[in-house]
């Protein structure tokens, strides 16, 4: 099999605003729809301060559990859920969606948001999930203890990956550095040998 | 402010490149990524993850990217020059590639985003403080979705090069930034191009994060006399490989962070 060497990411700089932001892009559904919740948080720093320059992705399975396969997120209709939304972070590090509740993708998963984050100082994309917490629709305790990425982590990481329920959704918060960072993933095989130096 | 000069910053940056040279030497692996960890691009120090990255198995969902489409992108949008009822200032460029994936086959049918500074290095920015010209007649920022062999093509204008906080006296080379999805959500990829024999490259912090010199390189286009246009533009041509989960791993693959 041939084998092309990857194109390393590069930051993603604090000149992106009038670039990647576009209309309606937090707006997976319109906000208010049937079934909308809220999914918001913080991006902050190994300082705790907010960071006002990133920028976040959220990528996801409708509520049925179906992977979505429509074209739109850029030109929403405002009928299609195209399972994907793009939201920058506000003065205080905020960020928000509207979008719908992710379903198991398989009978007994744990529904998770895939997340990508963003930032100025932040050399290279950084991969995440942010999954539904316990009492959410169809997921219990056990749900997330069978989860093979969750159940590998400490328990103390592990809770960084799970959203909490706020009564209009859920809010999953992002820190870059620190005793409580986000765990964030490698998916090619790297991540489990990269050492924490 | 910094009073941090280039020379302080060279000297960082000359240290952590020597100990990467000797570390391979000694058997490491090729890095093929920035450091998430590099103190000379100061803006980095309270924002990179101190733990490793987890290795996780990719569920159904992260096995699929987003879909895009003609009712996501206009093809107009390809070209930067035609936005604003004007010609742009500064030399017109066509910068046009293929999207790969880590098996060379092409992506097809993805979405490329690219945005730039202008001729002067000034962007639209309302945050860019830079006291160099904003050009009426140009925003900097495109779109277009490669076609079916992979192949992603944008008309522009060259960048030029611009200042910047890091230290006294930085300036960035010039680049296009580029945002790209692969056919699974891993593979998700910002990152920039840069321009083929550029003074700044061994000052710049951003740049020299990758710390490997073969793995920098694929960030610098190629120009292209085939892609250069009879009395109209110069070209260059840059390919970008997306790597998700699918792919073989290498050694050479392994990376320490």
């Amino acid at each position: 099999m041939t084998s092309a060497a990857p194109t390393p990411g590069q930051t993603v700089g604090p000149f992106f605003h009038y670039a990647l932001p576009y209309a309606g892009d937090r707006d997976l559904v319109p906000p208010g729809a049937p079934g909308a919740i809220r999914l918001h948080g913080r991006v902050t720093d190994g300082a705790g301060a907010p960071v006002p320059d990133a920028l976040l992705e959220i990528w996801q399975a409708d509520p049925s559990g179906a992977v979505p396969r429509a074209e739109g997120s850029l030109r929403r209709d405002g009928f299609t859920f195209t399972g994907f939304g793009r939201a920058s972070t506000d003065r205080r590090g905020a960020y928000s969606f509207s979008t719908l509740t992710p379903g198991p993708t398989r009978p007994g998963a744990a529904p998770f948001f895939a997340v990508t984050v963003f930032a100025r100082g932040q050399l290279d994309r950084l991969l995440t999930r942010a999954y539904l917490p316990a009492g959410s629709p169809g997921v219990d305790e056990q749900t997330l203890d069978a989860d093979r990425l969750l159940a590998s982590l400490p328990a103390e990481r592990r809770s960084t990956l799970v959203a909490t329920a706020d009564g209009r959704g859920y809010v999953f918060d992002v820190r870059l550095q620190g005793d409580d960072e986000t765990v964030f993933l490698a998916f090619d095989g790297r991540g489990a040998s990269a050492g924490g130096d | 402010m910094t009073t941090e000069t280039q020379a302080d910053l060279s000297a960082e940056m000359a240290t952590i490149a020597q100990d990467y040279t000797a570390s391979v030497a000694a058997g490491a692996p090729v890095e093929t990524r920035p450091r998430l960890d590099y103190p000379p691009y100061r803006s980095s120090i309270l924002r990179h993850p101190t733990k490793s990255l987890h290795h996780a198995d990719p569920e159904e969902v992260e096995l699929w990217a987003p879909a895009f489409g003609p009712t996501d992108v206009d093809p107009l949008e390809a070209d930067l020059t035609i936005q604003h009822g004007g010609e742009p200032i500064g030399e017109r460029m066509v910068v046009t590639g293929r999207v790969l994936d880590g098996e060379g086959r092409p992506v097809r049918h993805q979405l490329v985003e690219l945005w730039q500074a202008n001729a002067a290095g000034r962007y639209v920015h309302k945050r860019d403080q830079h006291p160099a010209p904003v050009d009426p007649h140009f925003t900097g920022a495109g779109r277009c979705l490669t076609d079916g062999d992979g192949w992603y093509r944008f008309t522009t204008i060259k960048p030029g090069p611009y200042p910047w906080r890091n230290h006294r006296n930085a300036w960035r080379p010039a680049h296009l930034h580029f945002s790209l999805f692969g056919t699974e959500f891993t593979q998700r990829l910002v990152t920039q191009m840069y321009f083929p024999g550029d003074p700044l490259f061994d000052l710049d912090p951003i740049y020299q994060s990758i710390v490997d010199p073969a793995a920098r390189d694929r960030l610098v286009a190629t120009y292209d006399h085939t892609v250069t246009t009879h009395e109209w533009a110069t070209g260059y041509r840059w390919d970008i490989v997306l790597t998700g989960s699918h792919r073989t791993v290498r050694e050479s693959d392994v990376e320490h962070l």
